[in-house]
Formats: C-alpha cells, structure tokens, sequence
C-alpha cells in the first residue's frame, strides 16, 4: 500500500471570512424552504413546489460563488471552517456546529446543490399530478439539507447529524407512497438496516472522543499518528461498517432495490447526488484514519470489489429498468469504494467517479422517469422496446449516459473508470482484473437495457401512448447529459488530483505494472465483448415479453438479489424472531410465572385470612379474649 | 364474712344462669339479683356510698333501662338455641374456664398482707370522705364525667330519633281516607258500635244485639276475641226473655232464633 | 377483719362468667348484661381493694366507672334500638355485613 510511505495531509482550516461567511447559506435556504412547507401546510400548497426550487437554485449560486472564491486563493488557504455556535459542551465534550470548507466539499456542494436542483426542477415535472406534490418538494429539501450539513461538517458529531438526517430524510421519500405497502415496507426495510450501519457510526464516534477526546476532522487528524494501529484499524471497520449502510455495500445493500419504490426523482437523487455518495464521502473524508490503518483498507477493497460484481450482476438479469440502474448504481459505487480502500492514490479518482457518476446516473434515472412517465409507470423493460422514435430527446439524452456508464472513449466514466482500473491493477493484479470484469458486465447489462428499452421491436402495452416528455423535464435531461459527456475534463491536466490534494495528499507515481495505453486498450477492449455479447445475447433474438422460467441456475440467482434478502432473513430476520418470541415466552413462562406465582399465592394467602374477618362480633370477641389470655400467661410466666 | 359465703354461691349460681336462660327477661332478672347481692357486699366493705349507688343507680335506673328496651324490642324474643358460628361454644367455654383458673392460680399467687380497713377514712364519714377525695383529687375527672354524661345524653338521642319521611296527615287527610275506606271495602264510616247495654249485664266483653237478636261482633275488642273471654250474647237474650215474660211483655222479636254458635267464633 | 382473697376469687369468677356470656350469647341485649355483670366484678375488686389500703382512692374509682357504665349503656342500648328498627332482629350475628 502506498499510504505507509507518508502521512495524510493535516485538516487545519483558517477560519472563514468574506464571501466564505456565507457558507451557512448553502444548508439554511433547503433546511429553510423544508420548515416552511412543512409547517406552512395547505396554504403553501399552489407555490411549494416553485420555493422548493427557489432554496436549492440559490443553494448552487452561494456554492458556485464560494467555489469562484476558493478558486481564488492559495493552495494553502483553501481550507476554512466557519463555527456557528457551540453545540455541545459538556465536561470533556466540546462540539461546535462548525462547517468545514475545502476542496473536497467544495466539489460534493456542487454536485449536491447542482444535479439535485435539476432534479427538483424535473420533479416539477413528474410530480405535477400527485396531490401530495407541496410535501415532496419539502422531503426533498431536507434530504438536500441534511446531506449538505453532512458533507460540510467541521466533526464527526455533526457529520452524524446529516447522517441521520439523510436516513430520515430518504426513509420519508422511498415511502412517499405510503398507501402502497410495497413503499411502506421498502422505507422500513432501508431505515433499519441503515440503523446497522449507523450503529458503526455511533461507537466509532464514542471510540474516535475515547482515543483522541475530541470528534473533529482537525484534531483527529492531528493526533491520529499517535494513536495505536489496532485503535485506527477499529475504527475504520466501524467506519466501513456505516459506509455500507448508506452506500448500499455488500452485505447491507439490500435496500438499496427496494428503495425503488420511491417515486424516480427520489432514486435519481439518491443514487446520484446524496445518500448512496455519503459513505464514499466518509471514507476520503477519514483519510487520515485509514492511511494508517492498512487492514481496514483492505477491508474496504474486499467490501468494493464484491459489491461492484454483486451489483453488476443482479443489474444482468433484472427486468424492472429502475432495478437495473439500482444495481448499476451498486456496482458504481463500489468502484468509488475501491479507489477509496486504495489510498491516496485512489482518493482523487474516487471522487472523480463520484463526481460524474453523478452526473450520468441522474441522467439515466431521470431518462427512466421519463421514460415511465411516457409509458404510463410501466418499469418492466420487456414491455418497452423501439421507444428511440417516440421520445427522441429521452433516448438521445438517455444514450450519453449510457455511453457514458460503460466507458466509451471519450465519455467521462470512460476517463475515471480506466483510472480506477490502472490504480488498482497498480495495487493488486487481482482486484484489478476483478474491476476490469466488472467493467464488462457493465456494458452488458447497460447495452441490454438500452437494447430492451429503446431500440428492438415493440412490445408494449395496448394502452401505452409514450410521447415525449415536457420540457421542465428534457431540460434537465440535456443538462445532465451534456455534463455526462464533458465530465471528462475535470481530468485535464490532473486538475482534480491537485485540487484534492490538500485533502487526500498526493501520491508518489509508481509505474503500473503494464503501459497505461495497455490498460486502457484492454478496458475498452473488455467493454467491447461485453456489448457484443449483450447484442448477441439480447440484441439479435426476439424479446419475449414474460421472462422465461428455464433459465441458468446464475440467472435465477441474480434475479433474486443473488439471495441477498434470503440470506438477511435466515441469518438475522428468523433468529430475531426466534429469539424474540422465545424471550417473549420465556418472560411470560418464567418471570410473569414467578411473579404472578408470588401475587397468586399471597392471594390465595388473602383469601384464607379472609375467612377470619367473617363479620360476627362475638368471633372476634373471642380472639380479643385470646389475646388477653396470652397476656395474662405471659405475665404468670414473667412472675412465676 | 357470712353475708359473703351466703351471697357468693347465689351470686355464681345467677351469674351461670345467665349464661343458659332463653328468655332475655330472665337474664335482666338475674343479673338483678346479682347487682343486689353486690350491693350487699358493698355495704360489708364499708363502702355505704356504693350500696346506696350500686341500688338506685344500677339495679334501679340500668337495669329498668334494660327492661325497658326489652319491652320495646320485644319480650317474647328469646334465642334460638342453634350455634351459627362452628366452634365459638366450644372455644369460648375453653377459653373462659382457662381464664378463669389463671385468674385464680394468679389470686392465689400473691399475699396481699395485712388488711388496713377504712376505719380511718370513713372516721368522719363515708361520704364526707369520698367527696373529700372526689371534689380534691378528683375533681378534674369528675368535671370530664359530666361531658361524658352529655354526650352520652346526645347520641342517645340522636340515635333514638326517627325523622318523619312524609307530611303529617290532616283532619281532611283522614276524613278523606275514612271515605275511600268506605268506598274499597265498605268499613264504617263512623265510630265502631259500641259494646251491648243491658239491664242486667253491662260489659264491654259483651256483643251488641242487632235489632233482630243477632249479636255484633265488631262491637267487642279485638283482643278480647283473640283471647277467648267474649261472653255469648244470646244467653243474656234468654235473660232479657226471662224479663220480658215475667213482665208480661210479648217477646218483641218472633223471628229467628239467634245463632248461639257464631260469636263463639274469634 | 375480713380475709379479701375470696372477694378477689369471687370477682374473677364473675369476670369469666361474663366474658364467656359475651362470648356465647347472640341476644345484643343479654351480651350487654354480660358486659355490665364484667364491669361490677370489676367494681368488687376495687371496693375489696380500697378496704385492703385504707383509703378511699378504690371506691371513687368503682364510682367513677359506674358513671362511665350508666353513659355506655344509654349509648349502646340507642345503638341496639336502631339496629333493631332497621333489621328488626336483636341478634348480634345479623349484623354481620362488615366482612369479606
């Protein structure tokens, strides 16, 4: 590993002045325009929506002029810390609600505010008939929020709050339809296991203040040389542990299908511009904890390279369009997950990644919306096909991310995907040839959904109509599929790897083990058979429009989430509930019976007493007279 | 010590009859004879002021209380012999002889010396001496009895008044009633008749005659009838006969002969 | 002059027979006489006593019980009346509704 060779850059922010004392804007004016539909209630119903926007167009215009500004200063002064109050303080315990600015959440603040603003626009759109739209728009803008808040935190503490905001925010979207129990339960499913995630992130939270009594980026980093490797390698894997949560890895990535119930601005937001981005985030965000903790890092690329195949893999086979981007989205995720478990030299093609995965999966999120909204919310693909002459603009626009997703030449996931290759084939042949097979799966399943969707023959419903969508929704099509194109260059002249690295550092250069045009000609060379095959395999032959039962024993396994939900209910969801109702039984059994065994025999005790107080006079007469017969023995015995 | 060896055993021998008479009149008797006989002990103690008291006060005013209260809840009312609670005979009589022999075991432990006698105390005497002690060491106590007394005066009363639930009926309220009577089931309007007036016999135990002969029985008490001293009517017919004929008056009725068996009747 | 152990004797043996009338008969009345034979046998041995010392402390206090004796029973007899009205029985194991 590279990272032993030095130490990760110190987080040692100036404190913020001029346009950077703004910074608090980015997160009010979304945080701002969620309270106020939310509490502002039907009377904000006819212009929710357009404030929704409003707050998250001017979230991008302070962040673009914040990162004007930073562009601007030295490479030494570009990391800035703006304290709003004092949040907690108690004892020991010092935690300011300070938001932290430098290049990396300069970049994510783009993102974030940029696609999720299309996305709120596009939502105009989509959500234009749903009578709930005024709540959306404010579920939206708290998501927005809170990842805003999560990616600008100065401490972990206040990370954990845009954490959990996040989950919040996200559980309150996928079931945005509660009335279907589908959502209901796909709300809970992503809620709880992002509590085990979660968990992680708590007691590495409690273990960061134990070691280094303090929870913020900039002491941390300062005294993490001093800690004990054994200390850092746990709280990496207690950091690992939350990526997974939120970013949907292997083995907490179960939700992340079902999340699917959601309406599609909320997927396209999820996948490309917050949450799922959020446990990348945490992990170059905590570099200086894993450049020193070799095994969590390795534990991190294990993580990758099996959810970038897992993910791949359910996408081969799934036949609801938004379920192939989920998986798609998995398996994307892990290759950010994979540059981020490689170390510094890994940190800026993570967030490169990041950055235009962004860009392309909320393209090709929103092209799917589009596409449902033309079809009528029809997802299964086999009842699309030849929808390229129906809604030109969507499969143009659709088709960029595409190209852009599997890597042609050219196209910007082209550029950070070949980069990710050569860094970790530098790292280890193996996950490096394990990277480049998961590269050809995703130009097979990408070309089989472009194949299903828009080119082969017809095979739609007899009441589907598809018809272009309007404007307020193309529009953010081409913008983000422009961006899909040129996303590219941001690699010019290794600007991002510059400009990342008063974050993550630099690393030294090490000749990869064969020529970089080796690699990139058998990247694209890998991509290639994967198309071809797709064409083969899907292309050529009729579609039939039920799935066929006879198939791989591979094939059924992918479509069951390669047992993923299976294997969560054997191993956790039926022992749970095993344990809970034996507990149950045992409480009722056992310590109900002791307790009511007690009760039951002081009664019956009760009872028997009772028999005395039978309401004669003269009985109880006679038991006076007894007492006074003991007194008078006693006092014959006291004298005799 | 004569007065107590003959006064004792009448004394038990009563007090035990208590226990075992039937009838509540018998006991308050009883109980008489024993308070009299204590009385007596009293005066043998030297304590005249007891007697008096233990005369007047108990056997005289309590005990007519007692009678009193017998009569009003009824003199008839004697216990039934049947236990109600299991065992309470049984233990009570165990119980009773128990603390009777460790009372005596107790007696007999102690000596009590000699006695000192109220010579001395009662030398200006009995009376002058309790007062003495009554009105000086006393006297609180005794200023307390009479709000005990009071008290008692009170509750008794209050406890003994019966409070009137509905209006007091009117002459009218009567008069009215009277009427409906007479209206449901035909009782007299008036006064019931009075009892027969005879020459010879006048009593109210005697039936009027109807102008037929017959008698009436409704002129008698009830309780005369209920207790069989009704004398017949008819026989003091065949006297005012007897009168009739000698007088050489024709018999005024030639009717019926009245019926001799129907007053008999209760 | 005279021996006072057979006064105590007699007293304690009245004493018993009215506890033991308390204790077996069911007439309120007849159980009220008993408690008044309990308290004369009391009264004996106090007035014995008194003799015994020499002073008059023992029969002021006889006297004073007579007194609270005369109060109790005009109260308890009212009480017995009441019940009586109400119940039209004397027994005390009619009144025995204050029970489990």
């Amino acid at each position: 590993m590279y990272a032993l060779a030095e130490s990760a850059p110190l987080v040692d922010p100036a404190t913020a002045d001029g346009t950077l004392s703004l910074l608090w804007l980015v997160v009010a004016l979304p945080l701002a325009g969620a309270v106020v539909l939310l509490l502002g209630g039907r009377a904000t119903d006819r212009w929710g929506h357009w404030l929704g926007t409003a707050t998250i167009t001017g979230s991008f215009v302070v962040s673009v002029l914040l990162f004007v500004d930073l562009l601007d200063r030295g490479e030494d002064e570009r990391q800035v810390v703006l304290h709003l109050y004092d949040w907690i303080r108690v004892g020991g315990l010092d935690v300011g609600m300070d938001l932290l600015y430098d290049p990396l959440s300069a970049l994510f603040l783009l993102l974030i505010t940029g696609v999720g603003a299309l996305i709120h626009v596009y939502s105009i759109g989509y959500m234009s008939h749903d009578p709930r739209r005024r709540r959306f728009f404010a579920y939206l803008n708290l998501f927005v929020a809170a990842m805003l808040l999560l990616v600008l935190a100065e401490n972990y503490l206040v990370l954990f709050l845009g954490w959990e905001g996040v989950g919040l925010a996200s559980y309150l979207l996928i079931g945005f339809w509660q009335h279907k129990p589908s959502a209901a339960a796909a709300a809970k499913k992503a809620f709880v296991i992002n509590r085990v995630g979660d968990i992680g992130m708590a007691l590495a939270i409690a273990l960061l203040f134990v070691t280094f009594g303090t929870t913020s980026f900039s002491g941390v980093s300062a005294l993490a040389g001093a800690a004990t490797e054994s200390t850092l390698t746990a709280i990496g894997l207690l950091l690992l542990l939350a990526a997974c949560g939120k970013s949907a890895q292997v083995p907490l990535q179960a939700w992340l299908l079902d999340a699917m119930e959601g309406p599609t601005p909320v997927s396209a937001l999820i996948h490309a511009a917050t949450m799922v981005t959020a446990g990348v985030y945490l992990v170059v965000r905590s570099n200086f904890i894993f450049d020193l903790a070799p095994n969590a890092q390795t534990a991190v690329v294990a993580v990758a390279v099996v959810t970038l195949l897992w993910g791949a893999i359910i996408g081969c086979a799934k036949d609801d369009i938004k379920k192939v981007l989920a998986g798609s989205t998995m398996s994307q995720i892990g290759y950010m997950m994979l540059g981020a478990g490689l170390g510094v030299a890994g940190y800026a093609f993570a967030i490169f990644h990041l950055l235009v995965h962004g860009f392309f999966k909320a393209n090709m999120f929103l092209g799917a919306g589009s596409v449902m909204h033309g079809m009528n919310d029809e997802v299964d693909m086999r009842r699309y096909g030849a929808l390229r002459h129906a809604m030109p603009v969507t499969f143009l626009t659709f088709a960029m991310g595409y190209l852009a997703i599997i890597g042609f030449p050219g196209f910007s996931g082209f550029w950070s995907k070949d980069k990710l290759i050569e860094t970790a084939l530098a790292d280890s042949w193996l996950v490096g040839l394990l990277a480049l097979l998961g590269a050809g799966i995703t130009a097979f399943y990408m070309t089989r959904l472009m194949l299903l969707t828009f080119l082969t023959s017809k095979r739609w419903r007899d009441d589907a109509h598809p018809h272009e969508s309007p404007a307020v929704m193309t529009v953010p099509l081409i913008v983000l599929a422009a961006l899909s194109v040129l996303g590219g260059v941001l690699l010019l002249g290794d600007w991002i790897v510059d400009w990342l690295a008063p974050v993550v550092g630099t690393a030294e250069h090490h000749e990869p083990p064969i020529p970089v045009l080796a690699v990139t000609a058998l990247a694209v060379g890998v991509v290639a058979v994967g198309v071809a095959l797709a064409w083969f395999l899907v292309g050529r032959h009729e579609v039939p429009v039920t799935p066929p039962q006879r198939v791989s024993l591979a094939t059924r396994a992918a479509r069951a989430d390669l047992y993923g939900d299976a294997v969560n209910d054997h191993l956790v969801v039926r022992p749970g509930a095993a344990l809970a109702r034996g507990l149950t039984t045992a409480d009722r059994r056992v310590v109900d019976g002791f307790f009511t065994g007690i009760a039951a025999g002081i009664g019956g005790l009760g009872r028997g007493l009772r028999r005395a107080q039978n309401g004669y006079v003269r009985s109880y007469a006679l038991s006076v007279l007894g007492g006074g017969l003991l007194v008078v023995v006693a006092l014959l015995a006291v004298t005799i | 010590m004569t007065a107590f060896w003959i006064l004792a055993p009448v004394m038990v021998a009563a007090a035990t009859a208590i226990l075992f008479v039937r009838k509540a009149v018998h006991a308050a008797l009883l109980l008489a004879v024993v308070m009299i006989s204590l009385a007596v002990l009293y005066a043998v103690l030297e304590a005249p002021f007891l007697f008096a008291v233990q005369i007047i006060v108990y056997t005289g005013a309590i005990m007519m209380l007692f009678l009193f209260v017998l009569m009003l809840v009824g003199v008839d009312a004697s216990d039934s012999v049947v236990e109600t609670i299991p065992g309470q005979r049984v233990t009570a009589g165990v119980f009773g002889i128990l603390l009777g022999v460790l009372l005596l075991i107790g007696i007999a432990q102690i000596s009590l010396g000699t006695v000192v006698g109220l010579e001395e105390a009662n030398s200006g005497g009995n009376i002058q001496g309790i007062a003495n002690v009554l009105f000086s060491h006393y006297v609180f106590a005794f200023e307390v009895t009479s709000a005990l007394l009071i008290t008692a005066a009170m509750g008794a009363m209050v406890l003994a008044h019966r409070e009137r639930l509905t209006p007091k009926p009117t002459q009218a309220d009567r008069a009215a009633q009277r009427l409906r009577d007479y209206a449901e089931t035909g009782a007299p309007l008036g006064p019931l008749p009075a009892p027969g007036v005879y020459a010879r016999h006048n009593a109210v135990d005697t039936p009027a005659l109807l102008p037929d002969g017959s008698p009436l029985p409704s002129s008698v008490s009830r309780v005369l009838v209920a207790r069989g001293v009704v004398r017949s009517a008819p026989d003091l017919a065949d006297d005012i006969d007897e009168v009739q004929r000698s007088l050489g008056v024709p018999a005024a009725g030639q009717g019926p002969a009245p019926a001799t068996t129907e007053e008999e009747q209760p | 002059m005279s021996d006072p152990v057979p006064f105590i004797a007699l007293s304690a043996v009245l004493f018993t027979i009215g506890a033991v009338g308390v204790l077996v008969r069911r007439n309120a009345i007849v159980v009220f006489m008993c408690v008044e034979l309990m308290l004369n046998a009391c009264n004996l041995a106090l007035v014995t006593f008194a003799k015994q010392h020499g002073n008059l402390d023992g029969q002021v206090a006889a006297f004073f019980v007579m007194v609270v004796a005369a109060a109790e029973v005009v109260v308890g007899l009212a009480i017995i009346m009441t019940i009586f009205r109400t119940r039209r029985s004397a027994s005390v194991d009619d009144a025995s509704l204050l029970k489990y």
